[in-house]
C-alpha cells in the first residue's frame, strides 16, 4: 500500500492533478481556495510545468483554453464568484471541444455572499454554467481521498468526450485535512489528440480550435456532436454510491461534505430504529437519475439534503418520477447543516411517511 | 471509538497544530481522521478554531458541532463552546488567561494555566503543548509516543530541536489530569 | 519572365470576406510576408479575435485558434507558455483590444508575454455595424454616438500604443498607417520587427495599424484613405514607442 499522509484538500487536489499530467495552471486568488493556486506555484516548477496568475478569472480561463488548444494538460482552479467569471471562456473550451479541469470550491452566494461552504452553483455546475447548448462532466467528491481518486482520472475523463470536468467541492473539502494515497487510476484509452495545435510541421495541414459556426445546420450537426460525446458519458461515466439503500423506508439524498453529515445522520437514524439509506451521487454532471429511480421503487420517501435553498432537489424529483414524495432541507449562505437538524425532519418524515 | 474534538484559541496560540500533531498521531495509529479549521478573517488575530475527528470507523461529518471534548486556550472559546460540549465530555481550558470557572457540572473540567507552565519551562510557545498533553491524559485518544511522532511531521526540520521542550510540556500538561 | 511579386505562401489561395477598400486585406498580405520572411509558418500560431477578423484563420495557412471578445492576448499567453518554441500572434480589433479586453492587453504587455499583436485600429466596430470604439475620434459619428463622440459624454480615445509603452515588459510598440504605399511599407518593417522581437525572447510586441472602414464610415475606399490621413494620423501619430534597444518611452 501506497504511503496515507494527511492533506489538506485544496493541496490534495493540485498534487493529484500533477501526479496525472497536469503541467499548466492558470489562475487567479479567491478564498477559499487559494491554497490550490499557491501549491501549484511551487509545484509545478519541479516537474517542468507552468504556473501562472493572471490577472483575472477571465484572463485565467482563456489561458486554459489556448494552452488545451495545444494539448496541454491544463487546470485552474476558483470559488464561486470566480467561477461565475470563468463561464465565458468554459462555453468557449465546450464549444471548441477542449479537455481541461476547473476546480470549483463552493461559498456562498449570490453576489460577493461570503466565504464559508455551500453548494448553490449545483445548477451553473451541472447545467452548462455558460451560454449555448452543452454539459460538463461534474464530480462532486465527499472525501479528500475521492477528491484525489476523481481529479487523478480528471484528465483522461476530459480528453475521452473532449469536454471540461469540474471538481465541485466547497470550502470544507477544500479546508480539511483527511489522510489520502495517490492511486494510479485504471488505465483509459485515451484518443489521440489529432486537433491541437502545435504549429503545422512536417507538411501537416493547418489545425483550427474554433467555436463559431454562422450557419445554423452546421451549428446544429457541431452541437449535436457534442452532445452526442455527452450521451457516452452518461453510459459510460456515472458514479453513485448508495448506503443501506435496500430496506430503506427513507432515503437520503446528498452529495459533497453533505453527504457525510448524512452518514451520521442515516447512522443514527438506524441506531434509532428508523430504515434510513443514503444515495451520494459523486457525478452530479451525468447524474445518477437511474440509480435513484431504482430506489424510488422500494422506497416510501426521499429527503434531499443541500448546502442551498433546493438545487438538487429538482433532479432528484426528475430521478424519483412521482413514485415517492421528495422532501427537502437545506442550509444556504456558508451554514453547514447539523446531523442533528436534518435527522429531526428525518423524524418527522417517518411520523408522516412511514408510519401512516 | 470516536472522538470529535474542538481546539479553540486566539490566532497565534497553536490551536490548529494541536488540531494537526492528533491527526497524524490518529494516522499513525492507523485510525481514521479528519482535520478542519475555521477559515476566513477571524484567522487574523481573531479567535481560531478547529475540529477533530478520530475514529476507527469511516468518518461522516468533519464537522464538528456538538463535541465529546473542548480545548480552549482563551476567553472567548470558553464562552462559546462549554455550552456545546456534550454531557460526560472533557472540558480543557488555559486558566492562565481565562478569568472565570467554567459552570458545565456534567463534564469533566482540567485547569491547566497553560502559559504559566509554558513560561517555566522555557518558552512561551508550548503553552499549547500543555494544554494538549493534558486533555491526552484525560482521554487517551492516542499516545503520547504518536504526539512526539507527530512532531516531526507538523514541525519544520528547521524547528525538530525543539522537539523535545514540546515533549516536556506535553508531560507537564499529562500530570495535571492524572 | 522574372516573377517580381507573389501571394504569400502563408495565406491560402483564396479571397476574403471583407468589403471593398477594407485595409484587413493588406494586414493579412503583411503579417503573412512577414511569416514568409522568417520562415515560421510550420511554427506559427494565430489568435483569430472576436471582430471583422472572426475568420482570419480561414485566410492564413498555419494553426489558428479563435478567441473570444477580448481575450485573444489570454489565449495566446496560454499558447506561448504551453508551446514555448511556437510564434504566437493575435490579430485584434479596436473594440477587441482596447475595449473589452483592455485589461488583457495590459497584463500581456506587463508579463512580457513573447507574443505578437496586430492590432487594427480603424476607430470604429465593424461586425456589429459601426458602433462607437474607445478609439472613435471626437466628432466622428457612429451609430451609437449619433451626433459624433462627444468628450464630455465619453471621454477622448484611447491612444493604445502610447499607453502599453509605458509598460516595462513591452518591448516593441510602434503605429502604422494601411493608408499609402509609403506608410504599407514601413508597417511591413515595423510587423517583421514585432515578429523579430518575439523570435528574439524580448518581450511582448505590438503594432498598431491606422486602417480604414469605409463601409461603416460612409465613404469610398479613397476618401476613406484620405480621411485616415487627415484626422487619424494628427490623433494618432505614427512611429515606434518602444524598441528593444530603446525607445522613445525607454526608462
Amino acid at each position: 500500500m501506497a504511503e496515507r499522509k494527511l492533506f489538506k484538500g485544496n493541496e490534495a487536489v493540485a498534487e493529484a492533478a500533477v501526479r496525472a499530467g497536469c503541467r499548466y495552471f492558470f489562475g487567479y486568488p479567491i478564498t477559499p481556495q487559494n491554497e490550490i493556486p499557491e501549491y501549484m506555484a511551487r509545484r509545478l516548477p519541479e516537474v517542468g510545468g507552468l504556473f501562472l496568475q493572471a490577472e483575472s478569472e477571465v484572463a485565467a480561463i482563456n489561458m486554459v483554453y489556448g494552452a488545451a488548444g495545444t494539448g496541454a494538460r491544463v487546470m485552474t482552479s476558483s470559488s464561486s464568484p470566480g467561477i461565475s467569471l470563468k463561464q465565458e471562456g468554459i462555453s468557449y473550451i465546450a464549444g471548441a471541444e477542449l479537455p481541461c479541469l476547473i476546480v470549483n470550491m463552493v461559498r456562498g452566494g449570490p453576489g460577493l455572499g461570503g466565504i464559508q461552504p455551500a453548494q448553490s452553483d449545483y445548477f451553473q455546475a451541472v447545467k452548462g454554467g455558460g451560454h449555448g447548448d452543452y454539459y460538463t462532466i461534474v464530480y462532486a467528491p465527499a472525501s479528500i481521498q475521492e477528491m484525489v481518486d476523481l481529479t487523478m482520472q480528471a484528465f483522461d475523463v476530459a480528453e475521452t468526450y473532449r469536454m471540461p470536468v469540474m471538481i465541485l467541492g466547497d470550502g470544507v473539502l477544500g479546508q480539511m485535512m483527511e489522510p489520502v494515497e495517490f492511486r494510479e487510476p485504471a488505465p483509459r484509452e485515451v484518443p489521440a489528440k489529432d486537433w491541437a495545435t502545435t504549429g503545422a510541421k512536417d507538411g501537416r495541414a493547418p489545425r483550427l480550435i474554433n467555436s463559431i459556426y454562422l450557419q445554423p445546420e452546421a451549428l446544429f450537426k457541431h452541437n449535436l456532436k457534442i452532445a452526442e460525446r455527452f450521451e457516452q458519458a452518461k453510459k459510460n461515466e456515472v458514479m453513485c454510491e448508495k448506503a443501506k439503500t435496500d430496506d430503506a423506508d427513507i432515503v437520503l439524498v446528498a452529495y459533497g461534505t453533505t453527504a457525510r453529515i448524512c452518514r451520521s445522520v442515516m447512522d443514527r437514524a438506524r441506531a434509532a430504529g428508523l430504515k434510513v439509506g443514503l444515495i451520494r451521487p459523486i457525478t452530479v454532471s451525468p447524474f445518477p437519475y437511474d440509480e435513484i429511480g431504482e430506489v424510488a421503487r422500494t422506497a416510501k420517501a426521499f429527503l434531499t439534503v443541500e448546502m442551498s435553498l433546493g438545487q438538487m432537489v429538482e433532479d432528484v424529483k426528475v430521478a424519483v418520477s412521482g413514485a415517492a414524495p421528495v422532501h427537502f432541507y437545506g442550509t444556504t449562505g456558508g451554514v453547514i447543516p447539523t446531523a442533528a437538524e436534518i435527522l429531526e425532519r428525518v423524524e418527522e418524515i417517518a411520523r408522516a411517511e412511514v408510519r401512516k | 471509538m470516536l472522538e470529535e474534538l474542538i481546539i479553540s484559541g486566539f490566532g497565534g496560540q497553536g490551536v490548529m497544530v494541536m488540531g494537526q500533531l492528533l491527526s497524524y498521531a490518529g494516522l499513525f495509529e492507523g485510525k481514521n481522521v479528519s482535520w478542519i479549521p475555521s477559515y476566513g478573517p477571524e484567522m487574523r488575530g481573531g479567535t481560531a478554531n478547529c475540529s477533530v475527528v478520530i475514529s476507527t470507523d469511516p468518518i461522516g461529518s468533519p464537522i464538528v458541532s456538538e463535541p465529546l471534548s473542548v480545548i480552549v486556550m482563551n476567553r472567548p472559546s470558553l464562552d462559546r463552546f462549554e455550552p456545546a460540549l456534550r454531557p460526560g465530555g472533557v472540558l480543557v481550558y488555559n486558566s492562565s488567561l481565562i478569568d472565570r470557572m467554567p459552570t458545565r457540572s456534567d463534564v469533566r473540567v482540567i485547569a491547566v494555566p497553560a502559559n504559566d507552565m509554558a513560561a517555566e519551562l522555557g518558552s512561551g510557545r508550548v503553552a499549547n503543548m500543555c494544554a494538549l498533553g493534558a486533555y491526552l491524559a484525560a482521554t487517551r485518544v492516542v499516545s503520547m509516543d504518536s504526539i512526539a511522532e507527530s512532531l516531526k511531521e507538523v514541525l519544520p526540520a528547521r524547528r525538530h530541536n525543539l522537539i523535545p521542550l514540546n515533549v516536556k510540556a506535553l508531560e507537564a500538561g499529562a500530570e495535571l489530569a492524572k | 519572365m522574372k516573377q517580381v511579386y507573389s501571394v504569400p505562401k502563408s495565406l491560402q489561395p483564396r479571397s476574403t470576406h471583407y468589403c471593398p477598400g477594407c485595409t484587413h486585406g493588406i494586414a493579412h498580405k503583411l503579417v503573412a510576408e512577414a511569416i514568409d520572411d522568417l520562415g515560421i509558418r510550420d511554427r506559427a500560431i494565430g489568435v483569430a479575435p472576436v471582430g471583422c477578423a472572426v475568420f482570419a484563420y480561414d485566410y492564413f495557412d498555419c494553426d489558428f485558434q479563435q478567441a473570444a471578445h477580448g481575450r485573444a492576448p489570454a489565449v495566446a499567453t496560454g499558447i506561448k507558455r504551453s508551446v514555448p518554441d511556437s510564434v504566437v500572434f493575435s490579430y485584434q480589433g479596436d473594440g477587441d483590444l482596447a475595449s473589452i479586453g483592455a485589461a488583457e492587453i495590459v497584463h500581456a504587455a506587463m508579463r512580457g508575454e513573447r507574443i505578437t499583436v496586430i492590432f487594427v485600429n480603424n476607430a470604429i466596430y465593424g461586425m456589429t455595424g459601426g458602433q462607437m470604439a474607445p478609439t472613435t475620434l471626437v466628432g466622428q459619428k457612429a451609430t451609437t454616438a449619433p451626433f459624433g463622440r462627444q468628450k464630455e459624454h465619453c471621454g477622448s480615445p484611447l491612444r493604445v500604443s502610447e499607453m502599453l509603452a509605458t509598460i516595462p515588459g513591452a518591448a516593441y510598440v510602434a503605429r502604422v498607417a494601411l493608408s499609402s504605399p509609403g506608410n504599407v511599407a514601413k508597417a511591413k518593417t515595423a510587423i517583421r520587427k514585432a515578429f523579430e522581437t518575439q523570435l528574439a525572447g524580448e518581450g511582448f510586441s505590438l503594432v498598431e495599424c491606422l486602417s480604414t472602414c469605409p463601409t461603416n464610415w460612409g465613404m469610398g475606399p479613397y476618401e476613406a484613405m484620405s480621411w485616415l490621413e487627415e484626422n487619424m494620423i494628427p490623433y494618432y501619430p505614427l512611429g515606434e514607442f518602444r524598441t528593444p534597444e530603446g525607445g522613445p518611452n525607454n526608462a
